[in-house]
């Protein structure tokens, strides 16, 4: 039941971009086509959960023990852009193809909000591990949900009419505006 | 490019916010009024400037290759001075900008300023960029700030302008988004004339 909550409250209630404004920029940066925006949905989903499994780890083994909770923003941005590195390489060796699938995203993925973000709500929430990580994919479900909701729409305003001015940026975070609305309707779900 | 143009840059030609359209996460997020919105950009603007400082430095010093997670750590150990300094004198406003202070490590406005324009040019005129850029990104998230807080409960920066709640949505998430693409369209529309 606890999980059940977890899950459905980050998925639709407290979506992580659409009512959080954590991972932004890919939102906004990657959603022009659909398959990226697919594309990008699958190394968020990757990254996030292997990210908060470490710093979790990190934050209750190391950090913790040592009196050194202060580092922790420090800590938390080293381990996960390391683990960008490593992932890249791992997959580049073992599973070209999903490399292939994934391969641009990576690089972009270190200085995405949403990894920090939930490694740090993790660890402020005091899940333990398997919550933790509950926790993290399904916040990138909640991502890859928004992102291939919204790229699905901008697909289909490229067709349209639009006044100069609206054109590109304004009218994409019009958009993500009333997407956020209907996200509003799940308030009070769990 | 001489060090006045260098530090009104940021304001209208090369905004952060309205025209390259970096570090959106913190502007959209923390924005529920002007004095948060000023917080945030004024915390923003410490970090720039120090890491611009630091980095500018030592650019001589890293090598090539390591660059980034160079560049990575000096604005973490920032970040963490910023964080720690506003838990122990700002408690409210530390409050309520909440999980977005720790998110400045990965604002891309300060790693971006520290790669394109700190690690190429001297002391001084990395000082001035990031001290431009920083106060620009304030001045956007004030702006943006102050327009949901007047809409959304007729107020700006604390001051009760219209008495009662107006349209409490702006104040919302949705609100950000909204706003923020009417605003760059009116500029889109000023810069075009």
């Amino acid at each position: 039941m606890e999980y059940f909550v977890i899950i459905i409250g980050s998925i639709f209630v407290s979506n992580i971009v659409l009512t959080q404004f954590l991972g932004i920029c890919p939102f906004l940066g990657v959603s022009g086509k659909l398959s990226t925006s697919i594309g990008m949905g699958g190394a968020v989903l990757f990254v996030i959960t292997i990210a908060t499994m470490f710093t979790w780890l990190m934050q209750h083994y190391v950090l913790n023990p040592l009196g050194l909770e202060f580092m922790q923003t420090i800590v938390f941005i080293l381990v996960i852009a390391a683990l960008v590195q490593m992932v890249e390489i791992i997959l580049k060796k073992i599973s070209p193809s999903l490399f292939q699938a994934l391969g641009v995203f990576l690089p972009l993925i270190t200085t995405n909000c949403a990894v920090l973000g939930v490694a740090i709500l993790t660890v402020q929430k005091d899940f333990n591990l398997l919550e933790g990580v509950v926790f993290a994919m399904s916040n990138a479900i909640g991502f890859t949900l928004a992102i291939v909701l919204f790229a699905g729409i901008r697909e289909h305003l490229d067709i349209m009419d639009i006044p100069k001015q609206m054109k590109g940026m304004p009218i994409a975070l019009l958009t993500a505006g009333i997407l956020a609305l209907a996200f509003m309707g799940f308030t009070g779900l769990v | 490019m001489n060090q006045l143009q260098n530090f009104t840059k940021g304001f209208i030609k090369e905004n952060p916010v309205f025209i390259l359209l970096l570090g959106m996460c913190p502007t959209l997020g923390v924005t529920t009024s002007a004095v948060n919105g000023l917080g945030m950009g004024l915390a923003t603007t410490f970090v720039l400037v120090m890491s611009n400082l630091a980095v500018s430095l030592i650019k001589d010093f890293i090598p090539d290759k390591v660059r980034i997670p160079a560049f990575i750590v000096i604005i973490a150990t920032f970040v963490t001075i910023v964080e720690l300094s506003m838990q122990a004198y700002t408690p409210a406003l530390f409050e309520s900008l909440g999980l977005f202070i720790p998110l400045i490590v990965v604002n891309c406005i300060v790693l971006g300023r520290a790669e394109a324009f700190a690690s190429k040019n001297n002391v001084l005129s990395s000082i001035i960029d990031g001290l431009g850029m920083g106060l620009g990104f304030a001045f956007a998230l004030t702006l943006l700030g102050s327009v949901r807080e007047f809409l959304g409960g007729g107020a700006i920066f604390g001051l009760k302008v219209i008495p009662g709640d107006l349209m409490l949505v702006f104040v919302l998430a949705p609100g950000a988004f909204i706003v923020l693409g009417y605003l760059i369209a009116i500029i889109n529309r000023l810069r075009k004339a």
